[in-house]
């Protein structure tokens, strides 16, 4: 387990961060019994378990692929994890996230070794704070080094954004639902390919290119945390 | 899902590398645009777009509802889609899929975060009354690109919509469906989707290109020339040059489409 904490300095966001600063960030490996692979995430004030089962065969037909793997996730928001009771149950949001947190991590695992198969990726907020969305899928592709997976990079998620007219990085709820514009992004570091890419509220383009370089900025500093709690549990 | 034979796809490919395509058109050239609106007179706005065979019909409906409480002053503008059975052999009735879920929610970003309705106009007692506006996408007819072409149908009904006027007299609301008056809208938006196959970002994909595509980038870019939306797709990555070339085309692509919204 490795936790970063930041000296904080003066700036003009509302819990002092700097522009470029990350929030506290604690990953470890490793976390649940029965599942292939896990893994457990806090990053500020949120609270994050990732769960991987497989490769396993393809009980869902209509899934089932005869020449690779598939990727299936369900991320889910626990209903105490938010201000106001969140009622259980996937809604058009967390639809949305799950999709996208699968295609987000794909390009990363070698599911060409396994045709007809699956592999079940289950994230759970038990609290959220900003920014779940990138947080699920760093901790996910955790869960899915540990599992075992066959893969080519561990996908890594962080946003950047706008608030106060400025561009900051991992925005907190406050920046989140205050802010201007939201920009979460994922990559896979080693080449710095792009797996997840949204953006919400308003920005010029000039804007959108440091927010994008900002995110990736960030996503190549927790990647260094997903690759110590790894070691972490495995030795060097 | 469409299964392209693996030839198929190869051939595209192959085409693609060469900056062809198969229906001859370029890389970032969109097929033709046709806009009708006004077609269904029991809705307050409604619009059909035709992209190539794409065909979509949007239905805009208001109801006089409660406002959301943290929000007692703005009107309300949901965004639905259905992907009817009838528009593709592999669309099945039922509950809303992932993809239809995304097609909804990215459309329904780019409108909200365009800020192209003004929300607080629809305002009728703070507090109390405002006016929900329901959208509904139809799909009936799916040949690729439903995003873009799905975003060009909702902002032509959103032109298109009349509201009744409504008067209050002695706290009561009386709604004046003989009068009208048009639904007010700032900054127009389009969105812009280009997929990655090959090496080449190809915009406006046909339903094979889509089979076949790596990655999918929707880009939504308002008429004063702001990013308000974006939303990656497909199984694979895209590399940093790729967005940033992306991105640029599309600025000068949004302004085509929205020609044709005018």
């Amino acid at each position: 387990m490795i936790i970063i904490t930041n000296d904080k300095v003066d700036s003009g966001r509302e819990d002092g961060r700097a522009f470029d600063e990350i929030r506290s960030l604690k990953i470890e490996a490793g976390v649940l019994k029965r599942a292939d692979g896990s893994a457990y995430l806090e990053v500020g004030g949120n609270k994050i378990i990732a769960a991987v089962y497989g490769p396993r065969e393809s009980y869902i037909r209509r899934l089932l692929r005869p020449d690779t793997g598939v990727i299936r996730c369900r991320y889910n928001m626990a209903p105490f994890s938010v201000d106001d009771r969140k009622r259980p149950g996937p809604d058009r949001r967390s639809t949305e996230i799950s999709k996208l947190t699968a295609e987000a991590l794909r390009p990363s695992l070698l599911l060409e070794e396994f045709p007809r198969s699956m592999v079940d990726v289950y994230i759970e907020v038990i609290e959220a704070e900003g920014g779940t969305r990138c947080a699920g899928i760093t901790a996910a592709a955790v869960a899915l080094a540990d599992a075992g997976i066959p893969m080519k990079d561990i996908v890594v998620g962080c946003a950047a954004g706008k608030n106060n007219n400025e561009i900051v990085l991992d925005l907190s709820e406050v920046e989140d639902k205050e802010g201007q514009a939201d920009v979460p992004v994922a990559i896979m570091p080693r080449t710095g390919e792009v797996t997840l890419l949204q953006s919400d509220g308003n920005l010029t383009e000039e804007e959108f290119n440091k927010a994008l370089d900002l995110a990736i900025e960030g996503c190549m500093r927790i990647s260094e945390v997903q690759r110590e709690a790894l070691k972490a549990k495995y030795g060097e | 899902m469409n299964i392209i034979p693996e030839i198929t796809k190869n051939s595209i490919i192959g085409l693609i590398n060469n900056e062809e395509r198969e229906d001859g058109r370029s890389l970032n050239e969109y097929r033709d645009i046709v806009i009708e609106t006004d077609l269904v007179s029991k809705a307050e706005g409604s619009a059909k777009v035709k992209l190539g065979d794409t065909q979509i019909i949007v239905g805009v409906k208001p109801q006089i509802g409660e406002p959301f409480p943290d929000t007692p002053d703005s009107g309300v503008l949901m965004i639905n889609s259905e992907f009817l059975p009838m528009a593709d052999p592999t669309f099945e009735p039922g509950p809303p899929t992932e993809d239809s879920v995304e097609l909804a929610r990215v459309v329904d970003r780019s409108i909200r975060e365009s800020e192209m309705v003004d929300l607080k106009n629809l305002c009728i007692l703070e507090g109390k009354k405002v006016w929900l506006l329901f959208v509904d996408l139809h799909i009936i007819d799916y040949d690729g690109n439903l995003f873009d072409a799905a975003t060009l149908a909702v902002v032509a009904a959103l032109l298109n919509t009349k509201l009744p006027m409504v008067k209050i007299e002695n706290d009561e609301l009386i709604v004046d469906k003989e009068n009208t008056s048009p639904l007010k809208l700032t900054d127009k938006v389009t969105l812009c989707t280009a997929v990655k196959i090959g090496d080449k970002m190809v915009f406006d994909p046909s339903l094979e290109e889509e089979a076949i595509l790596d990655a999918r980038l929707s880009i939504g870019i308002t008429e004063s020339g702001k990013i308000c939306a974006m939303q990656k797709g497909g199984n694979g990555s895209l590399s940093q040059d790729d967005i940033r070339i992306a991105v640029s085309t599309a600025y000068s692509l949004s302004k085509n489409l929205l020609t044709a919204l005018n």
